[in-house]
This record gives structure tokens, sequence and C-alpha cells, in this order.
């Protein structure tokens, strides 16, 4: 087992450093920066930069310390456009709301899809399995950026249940649209899986031999067929949780919540390169730790990789 | 009254293509602590009659017919209601002990089970049994063994698992599907010896399936042959082979290779397996019969009565006289 | 000594083409026929055909173009914008007085363009990859997968979006851009398969019997890899559409005067507040609907290429 970790591990290094040197780079081809002199940035900015930077240094020199200050200190600069603002602090401003929103999500996810998968393929070919399917099947070709407007049309226009927009300091009223907004066609892929995946698995040999035991339907279930049937759904949650970052994007659009999609976008606009670099590698950092955590979790129930 | 009696036993199967009518009015007994061996090609139905039996029909089968199992009809009972009779009355061991133990349990878990469920024992006391019966089928180290899973064991060892397993609650009846099937021929040897060790000491009945009549000859009791879903002959495992009485039970005994025959040709039974989909109308061996009349076509022969001794029967419509 | 008698030999040939059988059915034939009988699958080919029909006959009907400027229309779409036969704007008009219709047409074509071309891209390229990788096999499949697992870590959609905005925005750079996302998965399915067909004991008998390399690859492995490409060609399409939506809706895909599914939601959902629903539901509409077929027929695909998966 601990081979297996230190193997994940390894591999989790490199792609770091991947992608923080490709950061790297991108930041100076891209033109409107201070490295090139199409668009000469305020003073104030500029100066900030050549003193964090070093710019004339050697290219590779430059890189050597982007690289050191991210890894060692997080650090990821001074912002390409605020003059007083770090890209640290505005993360710091964003990452508290999507981090909140976006557990929400994945539990939302796992919590409706995993049972209502399973309960489709216990009483497959009834009309909960008909249901169950359709469900999901509708979730799916229903992604973030449309069921978020259907959503506002519903209850905010319609109904008026709900504000269509804004934080309001994270109550749950501002939360509800946005976290099924974000989660639902992840809830329904997830359903399909564990739907497929549990059929599979109580088609085989050794659940015959659970029954040939006598033991109850519940037992056999819950004890031998739920682990192996999650195994495909863990596989999905990396992709997923991939999935959930980037669409909490539209969702800081839309609802207008305030997390680090809406500072992406905006430094998009801005040619904040500085900002835009630091939130990838930061999503980047997130995704690996998440699928490390996903595959150890997989080796955990699946024990054939363990060793 | 037998302590296993199996009456007009039919098993039909809806499939996309049709009903499938894999088991036809099979009947047989059984006495406690006796072996019965059934015989018979892939596809015969001589699986799909103890499922039936077990209850372990896949979603599209239906079985229609009676199994009195000591004194009590347990065909076509519910779920609960089996689930008291399974494993404690009567287990069953399957052809392929790789997929036959779930793979992400370890096997103390899997054995341990059995006696928490059917006899309430706690988990330590479960598994401290369970390892007595690992000891008992000749699992070295069974202490240490039994907390590791199933992958790590070979497929000899397995299949002890399995029957260790099958053993716990002490059943009267033991059904073993091709146990042997998937194992080398000198494992074969071991786990047929550990059937008959069992046997000798707990009593159980066994109900041995196989298409390997070696297996068959030294280990059983009586002996069924089956084709094409129906019986063609059921009597002593002495009687049947050495006075086979039925065109294919003869040509499976002719087909068995001898060492002390001189010959220079294979006897082989001409034809195919029959098409389980287009079974023909009468006998399903008449195709491949050259004992067969005109009336084999058309008329399904019944379980008659050999005449040469108490418990030899065959389904043939031409009379033994005859098949010279 | 056993000695093969030839008389036997004939007899048993003989013995063997006598016997009756349903009629055997190629694994293609067989497939197809429980495709067919499908039938969320096979109306929703139809309704995609329908949907490309449109696409192409559609401008015959039009009476404005994609941007003509209605200035009866202009600024007060809620109240001289509703979709009508009369005003020849069928699906009404969006804020700018142009007519919804063509637009959704132009979207159409766009849409489907991007998907299946990206989809395209990513199968070729993918296939290539995986094939390779599983046949070859040892060290450079290892590290070629490893490559694959360190591209999958990186979360492309943002490093695209920085592209887009590094590079400036072209549909030229979204295909690449998505182009690059998907073959990742699809080289990863396509090895596994290589891997184990490679294994197979249909392909070591081919080459017990002196089948050259080439005829392997191209008579027993490449059919049998179509089966699981076709599937997961059909899945990505809409995994393509939903990307350049996606960017679009964020307003950094396709620009101006060209317009998407994706750009046509998010023009219609940011209005939806002013009373003028229908922006947002025709090319909702289109979208979600061609989505569907699109899974249904992967769905269906995958069922009667893999029964067991049912």
């Amino acid at each position: 087992m601990l081979n297996y970790v230190i193997k994940r591990v390894g591999i989790a290094i490199p792609t770091m450093l991947i992608l923080i040197i490709l950061s790297f780079l991108l930041m100076h081809a891209a033109p409107g920066g201070p490295f090139t002199s199409d668009r000469p940035l305020p003073a104030q900015v500029l100066a900030n930069i050549e003193a964090k930077y070093g710019l004339d240094q050697p290219l590779w020199r430059q890189m050597i310390n982007y690289v050191w200050g991210v890894v060692t200190q997080f650090d990821f600069g001074p912002s390409f456009k605020y003059k007083d603002r770090t890209v640290n602090e505005i993360i710091a401003q964003g990452f508290p709301i999507t981090l909140k929103y976006g557990f929400l999500s994945f539990i939302f996810a796992i919590g409706v899809g995993i049972p209502l998968g399973a309960i489709a393929a216990i009483r497959q070919n009834t009309w909960i399995d008909y249901l169950a399917v359709g469900v999901s099947i509708g979730a799916q070709v229903l992604p973030n950026f449309v069921m978020a407007p259907l959503l506002v049309i519903v209850f905010t226009l319609w109904l008026g249940w709900l504000p269509g927009g804004g934080w309001g300091g994270g109550s749950w009223e501002y939360l509800i649209m946005p976290v099924i907004a974000l989660s639902t066609s992840y809830m329904a892929s997830i359903a399909r899986i564990t739907r497929s995946s549990m059929l599979e698995v109580l088609n085989t040999n050794y659940i015959r031999t659970a029954k040939a035991k006598g033991l109850p339907t519940k037992t056999i279930l819950l004890r031998h067929a739920l682990k192996p049937s999650l195994l495909p759904v863990i596989s999905y949650l990396g992709p997923a949780f991939v999935g959930l970052i980037t669409g909490s994007v539209v969702i800081d659009i839309y609802f207008s919540t305030g997390g680090m999609g809406y500072f992406f976008v905006n430094s998009a606009m801005n040619r904040d390169y500085s900002v835009m670099m630091g939130i990838t590698i930061l999503v980047g950092f997130l995704t690996i730790m998440f699928s490390l955590v996903i595959d150890l979790l997989y080796a955990w129930v699946d024990p054939k990789i363990r060793y | 009254m037998s302590f296993l009696e199996v009456n007009n036993l039919n098993v039909e199967f809806d499939t996309a293509d049709g009903k499938v009518r894999a088991v036809n009015n099979v009947n047989f007994s059984l006495e406690e602590g006796k072996t019965l061996a059934i015989v018979g090609e892939s596809g015969s139905g001589k699986s799909q009659t103890v499922f039936a039996m077990m209850g372990l029909l896949a979603h599209n089968g239906t079985s229609v017919g009676s199994v009195k199992f000591d004194g009590n009809e347990i065909l076509n009972l519910t779920g609960p209601e089996l689930n008291l009779i399974r494993a404690e009355k009567m287990a069953m061991i399957f052809q392929d002990p790789m997929t036959s133990l779930n793979p992400y349990m370890r096997v103390s878990e899997q054995m341990a089970e059995v006696l928490t469920h059917h006899r309430g024992l706690s988990k330590s006391d479960a598994v401290k049994e369970s390892v007595a019966m690992l000891d008992a089928v000749q699992i070295p180290e069974a202490k240490s063994r039994i907390r590791m899973y199933p992958h790590e064991f070979s497929g000899g060892m397995r299949q002890r698992v399995m029957i260790a397993m099958s053993l716990l609650c002490q059943p009267k009846l033991l059904i073993a599907d091709e146990p042997t099937t998937a194992l080398d021929v000198t494992v074969q040897a071991q786990i047929m010896k550990l059937l008959s060790d069992i046997q000798k000491e707990f009593g159980t009945a066994i109900i041995l399936i196989t298409h390997d009549l070696g297996v068959v000859a030294g280990n059983s009791d009586n002996t069924l042959v089956m084709y094409g879903g129906q019986v063609m002959e059921i009597g002593t495992t002495e009687q049947v082979y050495a006075n086979p009485t039925h065109p294919y039970t003869q040509g499976l005994m002719s087909a068995v290779p001898r060492l002390d025959h001189d010959g220079t040709e294979l006897t082989t039974i001409p034809g195919n397996p029959p098409n389980m989909m287009l079974l023909p109308e009468g006998c399903p061996f008449c195709p491949r019969c050259k004992f067969a009349k005109s009336e084999c076509k058309t008329k399904v022969p019944e379980l008659i009565f050999t005449g040469t001794s108490g418990s030899h029967y065959r389904a043939c419509n031409v009379a033994v006289e005859e098949l010279v | 000594m056993i000695v093969a008698n030839k008389k036997k030999i004939h007899q048993m040939s003989d013995n063997l083409s006598e016997s009756e059988f349903v009629q055997g059915r190629s694994l293609w034939a067989d497939a197809r026929r429980r495709f067919m009988g499908n039938k969320a699958a096979t109306v929703s080919l139809y309704i995609l055909v329908l949907i490309v029909l449109f696409s192409f006959i559609g401008p015959w009907f039009a009476v404005w173009t994609n941007e003509e400027i209605d200035w009866g229309a202009m600024g007060s779409a809620a109240t001289q914008g509703m979709p009508s036969f009369a005003t020849g704007h069928f699906f009404g008009t969006d804020d700018l007085g142009r007519d919804i219709y063509s637009r959704v047409i132009q979207g159409t074509q766009i849409s489907l363009m991007i998907g299946v071309i990206g989809a395209a891209i990513a199968v070729v390229v993918g296939t290539l990859y995986g094939s390779i990788s599983g046949y070859v096999g040892g060290r450079t499949d290892q590290i070629m997968m490893r490559i694959v697992d360190i591209l999958m870590a990186i979360p492309f959609m943002f490093v695209l979006i920085l592209m887009l905005v590094v590079f400036g925005r072209s549909i030229g750079m979204l295909f690449v851009g998505i182009g690059l996302l998907s073959w990742l998965d699809m080289s990863r399915i396509v090895r596994g398969q290589t891997l184990s067909l490679k294994n197979k004991e249909f392909i070591e008998a081919a080459q017990a019997t002196g089948v050259s390399d080439f005829k392997i690859i191209t008579r027993h492995i490449v059919p049998n890899l179509l089966g699981v490409v076709a599937v997961y060609a059909t899945l990505l399409v809409p995994g393509m559409i939903l990307a350049e939506s996606f960017i679009s809706f964020l307003g950094l895909g396709v620009q101006e005067p060209n317009t998407s599914w994706g750009a046509l939601i998010s023009e219609g959902a940011g209005t939806i507040r002013y009373d003028t629903e229908w922006q947002l539901l025709f090319p909702l509409a289109f979208f979600v609907v061609s989505l569907f077929c699109f899974y249904f027929i992967g769905d269906g695909l995958r069922d009667a290429l893999d029964p067991k998966d049912r």
C-alpha cells in the first residue's frame, strides 16, 4: 500500500511543476504584459512586478524564482492590474465562497446520485427504474449554464421565492440555486454509473453465492454489492471534481456569487495574467490532491490494487 | 418417502428469441447420506435443475413441478422462506471458485457471516468455527490465512474454502455444481476425496453435477443421465455403468477410451448437441440415435422401469432387447 | 494406435453442415437488430437527422437573414419582437432586432460542426495514440500513458481560457483547445481495448496460422475497436458541444457575427428578466433535444454492441 501511495505522489510532483512552468511561459508569451512592450502598464504596477520578478534577469532565472515562490510560499506575486493587491489577496477573497457552494454541490451530487442509481438497479425495469433513468438522462443534458437561467426563470421570475443572484454572506436562499445548477448534471452521471455498475455486480457469481448462503437481501446489497458497485463511481469523482470547479466559473458569472470563477473571468477580461496564472495553478493543485485522495479511496475498496 | 424427492420438474426461460425449455419433466430422489451424480453435456439442463431447487434461477426463468425436501415442498418458495433452508439444510458450491467468492471481502468475513446470520454466533466465535472448518478441509495455517482475500488463494484452495463455507451449518444436502471442472486433474482427485470424507464424517447427502464420467464412477451411489433437458437413464452407478440400457448412455460409455481395449479408432456419438431453442418433438436424442424408430420423432419417451433391479429406470421408446 | 479415418472425418463434416441451426448472425447484423429494437435510439436518430436537415433547408424558409436588423423591433424586443408568422420572425427577435430563426439555424450549423469535427479530431488522435501504445506495449506504453495521466490532471478549461485570452479568440483556437482536451479519454479506452485484444486467443491463432502483422491489425484488431470507438465517439460529440457552449456562454468562444447554441443561450439567459423568454427557449430547445438524441444513440450503440452491459 505504501508503495502505491509513493508512486501516486511521485507522479503528482512533476505534474505540478509542468503546470507551473507552463503557466509561467504562457504569461511571457502574452501580449500586453510587462514582458512585451505592447501596452505599458501603470507605473506602480510595473514597479511591483519588477521588484518581484527582477525583469533584468535571464528568463530561466525568473522562472526558477517564480516556481520557487509558488512552491515554498504559495506566493503568486502581485496583480498585473491592481497596484496595491497581490494575487493571493484576490484569490483569498473568492476561495471561501467557491469552497462553500462547491462542497455542497459535491455532497448533493453524491448524496442524491448514488441512492438514485442504486434504487434503479435494485428495482430494475419497474417504474422506479424508468423514472430514475429518465430523470438522470434529462439532467445530463442540463449543464450548469442551462440550469442556471432555467432555475432563475422558475424560482425568481415566476415564483419569486429565491433571489436571482448575489451571495448574501452565504445564507441558504442564495445557495440553493447555485448548488442545484452546478451539481445536477454530475448527479445524473453518478446515478447512471451507479445503476449500470450495480446491475453488473448483481449478476455476478459471487452475489449468487451470497444468495445461496441464505443471506437476506438487505445484507447482500449492503455488505456484498455496494462496495464493488461504487468502484466506477469513485473513478468518476476525479473528473466530476474538475467539472464542478470549472462549472463554478459559470455559476459565479451568472449568479454573481463572487467566487474564484468570477475573479478568473474578470482577470481574463482585464488581462491580469498573474491572477489567471495563480488561479489556474491553484485549481491544478486542488485537482491533483483530490485525485490522490480518490486513488487511495479506490485502493481501500479494491484489495487487488493494494498488493 | 425419500429425503429429497423431485417430481415433474420443468424449467423454462423467456428469452428474446422465444421460450426455452431447459429442464423437461425431471424426476429423481435421494436418500440421506447418499450421493447422486447428474451427468450430461453442457446445456443438458443439469445445472438449471439444481438452480431451480435452490431458487437461484435467472429473472426470466420459471419453474413448475414439485421438490420435496425433508417432507416439505420447497419449489417456488419466496426468498425469505428459502433463506431458512439455504446454507442450513441445503448448501451449494459452484463451478468457478474465483468468481464465486466475493473478491472484495476477506475470507473470514464471508465465512463468519453464515454463522452470525444463521446461528446467531458472535463475530469472534463465528471466525473461530470457520478456522476449524478450514482446518477440516486441510487449508494449511488456517488461522492466519483466513484473514486473506480470495485472490490470494490458489484455485484448489479456493474451492476448499467454498466447501468449508458451505458446511458451516452442517447442511443435510450439499449440491456440488461441477466442483472440479475448473481445476487441474490432481487437484480434482483431492477435492473429490475431500467430498467423500465429508460425507463419511457428517453424513451429508451430495448431488454431484458433472460431465466427467470418471469423476462419477468412484464417487457416487446413483447416477442420473440427462440429455436435452430430460432424464435419459437413472439407477445405481453400478447398474448404469455395468449395464447401460439407453442408447445415449451406451454411447457415452463406449466413448470413454479404455486401456484394456485394443482398438484403432475412438468411438463417438455422431451428430451435435441439441439446440435447446429448436428441440425436436419426440425424444431429444432421436436425431443422433442409431436405434431410432419412426415413433421416436414424435413420442417423448417416459421414464420406465427397466425390470432389471429396483431402481434402474430408462426413458426410451425402443425396448432394451432391441438395442443390439 | 489411433489412426484418423478419412471417411469418418468426411462423415463428421457432413453431419455438421446437415444439422439444423438457427440462422447464424454476424456480429454486426446482431448489433444492428438490437439497435433498431431500441426505440429511444432509433427515434433519436430520426430526430437528429431532422435537425441536420433543418440546418440545411431552414434558410430557404427564412424571411430575414441572420445579420439583418429589424429596426422596428430593435430595443423593444419584448413588445415588437415576439415570435409570429406575420412578421416573418418565426422564433422572434433578439434585443438588436436580429431574427432568431436564422440565428438558431446558424448556431445549429456551427455547434454541430464543432461537435462533429472536434469529436473526429479526438477520435483520430486518441485512437492512433491509444492503439500504438497498447500494441507496442512495454516501456513505450508506460511512458505514453504516464503522459496522458499528467495531461489529464491539468485543469484544461482554465488553461484553454488562458490561451484564448493570450492568443486571441478564434474558431481555430477553439478547435485546438477542445481537441487537446478530449483525445485523452479516447486514447485510454482504445489502449485498454487493444491490450485485451492483443492477448485474445484468436490473435494467437491468427499468428500461429501465419497471418501477417498488418493483416492482423486491419482484419482483427481494428474491426473489434470500431465498436468501442463508435460508442465513445457518439458520446464525445455532445461533450464537444457542451465544452464549446460553455466557453461561448462566458463570451470567449465563437465571436460575432458567428454564433453558436452556447452564445445564443448566453444572450437569451441574460435577457430573461425582460420578458423575452423565446430568446432563451428556442436555442435551448435545439441544444437540449440534440444532446438527448446523441446520448440515446450512444447508449443504444453501447447496448447493441455489448449486450451484457444492460
